[in-house]
């Protein structure tokens, strides 16, 4: 029996190993094949705009005010009808996050009075330096709409009179 | 004098003078009651509600005139109905209730109505995070209105009220605060109320519109986002900004200023200046500052600053180390011996004046001060001394304001002498000025008798029977010449009264330090251009007289030394630029017209390669073996205070010193005295005070 032993135990293990020759594999052949992520999935951050193609971001800086890593930096301007990069008075005119700090909490999503800042589902951040790290605002902003036009855009006077646009209670 | 007053707030007993608001006596015991149109530097109107309180009075048997008892205590009735506490003054036995459950809806309905039509954008609006509205709603407010969000009253927004002032007719409460401060502190009454009832809107009836100096103050006082400056508009949040504290460098009068600062991506990320407010002293500028203070920093952060040294070669300025030009500037110091000129300006500092004496005393140069009035050597005997303060002058001074336009050249005297005249001090004015409707007496002297006008008022009865003189002068329309003729003639009607307090000439200069470079023994010459071409090597700093045409371009004499932020027209044809630091950019300490030394503090990064004025002329006295002390501004100011007497018993630490100051501002109490800064790094030091000698 003594002598038997070690060789039970060899073909136990062999078994397992010829068992999971016909198993179907769990590997994901990253990055050729993406599984998808959660509804709330919090990953890299978005700017939204508006249908029009107004950026959604008014430059209110609460973002920044809730980032508990400070990584979210935010300069405003004023918007003209000219002009024009948001419905109200104010637009980011710098806005910046430092990739490498966020802690993808999303604090910044509950702070954001217009809904602007959206932490979206890529996850495939890397970067050789530091500087990559910073995310400017055109990184940052998504695309413009297929019927909008992009920003600035030039609006006639007397549309966009509210500093804060109107909102609705939030739908998710 | 009336009897002090004792009255009981919240269970606590607190004893004030007669006449106290109920709303000053119980800030004076801690405890805050809420409040939008009330200000403690202006008369109570009683608009906003917000400070209703129940208030009860000692029941009076109207019999025998004396209080009703009950179980050994004075009875107390309390009235029906709520009363402000701003507008009702204290009285004996009072009992006021500032937190009851009746006082408490009060407060929070007052609220939740003044919300109704607030557009509430306070994610864009400049105030917000520094805003009485929104710490008075979280600490007392409704956390929900009752109200139809869609029945908001909508109004104009972004209306410029002037070319500074921006006026959001939404976010205005109309607590008056502004129009008020405008007709009782500033003088200026431009503002006004315009319809009524829910329409009510805050106008301008000048033209140019919102036509006053002090304009900014309506944006610190005002409780709400209503008024803005345009300089600052969308410029930061609040908290995110530094603040550093400083000392205006625009006028003689030194105001206390506090420099919120950021990071900005425009600049490349470096440090810079968002905005200039006011820093309370309470015996210089109070909690306010010119609108020239508040803005005009902006002239300090051009483009064109000097960074690194430069040095005459081949007939061009050519960028050289520090070590190459203290060198080549010291060697030529050293060549020229006795035919040195030291000229500098009221630009610079105590610390920096101070040095350059040093050196020129060391060198036996002349000390000139660059300047285009006169008459310090009478402001440094017969100036204010310790003890002065404006507010306290009221009946039975005189005050004479001669040959200076205050509301141009030194706007916060201006309203501290318009506000003494208006406690009852009698004033005169000799020349024009924009004081005419508060003079008791206006003498206009033909041109270039200004101090022959001033000598004629000695048998004035308004002199001679003042109790206490003060007298304010300028070169408004005088030469150098004619202002020291005129500082001598006040002089002579303060003779026996120098040392006193409250008594005393005051220099209306035209840089901010100048009276500091007279302390120090710097003093002007008649004819500069003699000297200047007399002289083998003339160091130059914080002046440009050849820029401003006092003085011809040079030819080939003297060797030029030059030290400054910028390349002037003086710097353009010096041998030697050396770049020096803005005030913002480094510490020191000024003296005011009223010779208060005052220190300012650090801002901002330091620019390219420049140093401190004091520390370059150190380096150039090391290379002279001239003792000098360079390497701390405090240092400096020690080794100052050692040598010069007027300067006996300063020091950093007695500068940076603070005492209580009423009204109290900041903190965390944003709603009480706007958003001025709390003074907590020092009121400043009379010169040649007793109490200083004595240190």
């Amino acid at each position: 029996m003594r002598v038997l032993e070690p060789i039970i135990g060899l073909i136990k293990g062999l078994w397992v190993t010829l068992r999971s020759m016909f198993e179907k594999p769990v590997t994901t052949q990253y990055p050729e094949e993406k599984k998808p992520v959660k509804p709330r999935f919090r990953g890299r951050h978005v700017l939204k705009r508006y249908e029009n193609g107004l950026e959604k971001c008014i430059g209110c800086a609460l973002c920044a005010a809730a980032c508990p890593a400070d990584a979210i930096f935010v300069e405003s301007s004023e918007n003209t009808d000219e002009k024009r990069f948001s419905p109200g008075d104010r637009y980011a005119s710098t806005y910046e996050i430092n990739m490498l700090r966020c802690i993808y909490c999303g604090f910044c999503e509950d702070a954001c009075p217009t809904e602007a800042i959206v932490l979206g589902d890529n996850y495939e951040l890397s970067f050789s330096n530091r500087r990559q790290a910073i995310y400017p605002k055109e990184m940052l902003i998504e695309p413009v709409p297929v019927e909008g036009k992009p920003t600035p855009q030039k609006t006639e006077p007397g549309r966009f009179t509210r500093s804060v646009p109107e909102m609705k209670d939030p739908q998710d | 004098m009336t009897k002090p007053v004792t009255l009981t707030i919240d269970g606590q007993s607190v004893t004030v003078p007669f006449g106290t608001l109920i709303v000053d006596a119980a800030k004076k015991i801690g405890i805050d009651i809420p409040v939008f149109c009330y200000h403690p530097k202006m008369e109570p109107a009683g608009m906003c509600r917000q400070c209703l309180v129940e208030i009860g009075r000692p029941l009076i048997d109207r019999a025998t005139g004396q209080p009703v008892m009950e179980d050994g205590q004075p009875k107390v009735q309390f009235g029906p109905k709520l009363e402000t506490s701003c507008t009702t003054p204290v009285s004996e036995g009072m009992v006021v209730l500032t937190r009851s459950d009746k006082a408490r809806a009060a407060q929070k309905e007052i609220l939740e109505f003044l919300l109704t039509s607030h557009p509430l954008d306070c994610p864009v609006c400049d105030k917000g995070g520094e805003c009485p509205l929104q710490n008075l709603t979280l600490t007392y407010g409704p956390s929900e209105s009752r109200f139809l969000y869609d029945e908001k009253h909508h109004a104009e927004k972004n209306v410029p009220l002037g070319d500074k002032i921006f006026l959001d007719r939404e976010r205005c409460i109309q607590c008056g605060r502004c129009v008020r401060f405008q007709e009782q502190v500033a003088g200026d009454p431009v503002l006004a109320f315009y319809q009524r009832g829910r329409s009510t809107d805050i106008i301008t009836n000048s033209e140019p519109p919102f036509d006053s100096i002090f304009s900014g103050n309506t944006t610190d006082i005002c409780p709400v986002g209503a008024l803005t400056t345009r300089d600052f508009r969308f410029g930061a949040r609040p908290w995110e900004m530094k603040a550093a504290a400083s000392i205006c460098s625009l006028c003689p009068v030194g105001c206390n200023l506090t420099f919120n600062t950021r990071r900005e991506a425009g600049a490349g990320g470096k440090v810079v200046i968002k905005r200039a407010m006011p820093r309370q002293n309470e015996q210089v500028n109070e909690i306010w500052i010119c609108d020239r203070g508040r803005f005009d920093w902006h002239s300090m952060e051009s483009d064109d600053r000097l960074s690194r040294p430069l040095v005459r070669k081949d007939a061009k300025l050519a960028s050289a180390s520090w070590d190459k030009a203290i060198d080549l500037a010291g060697d030529r110091l050293a060549e020229a011996k006795g035919k040195t000129v030291v000229l500098a300006s009221g630009r610079l500092s105590n610390e920096d004046l101070f040095n350059l004496k040093q050196l020129a005393d060391g060198l036996q140069a002349e000390a000139i001060l660059y300047t285009s009035m006169g008459g310090g050597e009478w402001t440094t005997t017969h100036g204010v001394s310790a003890g002065t303060n404006f507010a306290d002058l009221g009946p039975g001074t005189t005050i004479i304001v001669a040959a200076a336009d205050l509301y141009q050249a030194a706007p916060i005297w201006y309203l501290r002498v318009k506000q003494a005249s208006e406690r009852g001090a009698a004033l005169v004015t000799v020349g024009a000025s924009r004081l005419e409707k508060y003079a008791g007496r206006m003498v206009l002297p033909a041109k270039g008798e200004t101090a022959k006008a001033v000598a004629g008022l000695a048998k004035d009865r308004l002199i001679t029977e003042a109790e206490n003189l003060v007298i304010l002068y300028g070169s408004n329309g005088l030469d150098p010449k004619e202002s020291a003729a005129l500082a001598s003639a006040c002089a002579g009607l303060l003779s026996g009264r120098q040392g006193k307090p409250n008594n005393g000439l005051i220099g209306v200069w035209p840089r901010a330090n100048e009276q500091a470079a007279w302390e120090l023994g710097f003093r002007p010459v008649e004819n500069l251009q003699t000297v200047f071409d007399k002289a083998a090597v003339v160091y130059i700093a914080g002046a440009d007289p050849i820029g401003d045409g006092t003085l011809r371009p040079k030819s080939k004499k003297p060797f030029l030394i030059v030290q400054e932020l910028f390349l002037t027209g003086t710097a353009q044809q010096a041998d030697v630029v050396l770049p020096v630091q803005a005030c913002t950019e480094r510490d020191g300490s000024y003296t005011s017209g009223e010779r208060r030394v005052q220190r300012f503090y650090p801002a901002v990064p330091v620019h390219g390669q420049s140093k401190a004025d004091y520390a370059v002329t150190a380096l150039i006295a090391a290379k002279l073996g001239i003792q000098v002390e360079g390497r701390s501004a405090g240092l400096a100011l020690e080794r100052a205070a050692a040598v010069v007497p007027a300067f006996a018993g300063l020091s950093y630490g007695r500068l940076a010193e603070v005492v209580e100051q009423w009204p109290i501002v900041g903190r965390g109490d944003m709603y009480y005295g706007g958003t001025t800064y709390e003074n907590s790094q020092g009121l400043g030091v009379h010169l040649g005070s007793a109490e200083n000698k004595k240190a």
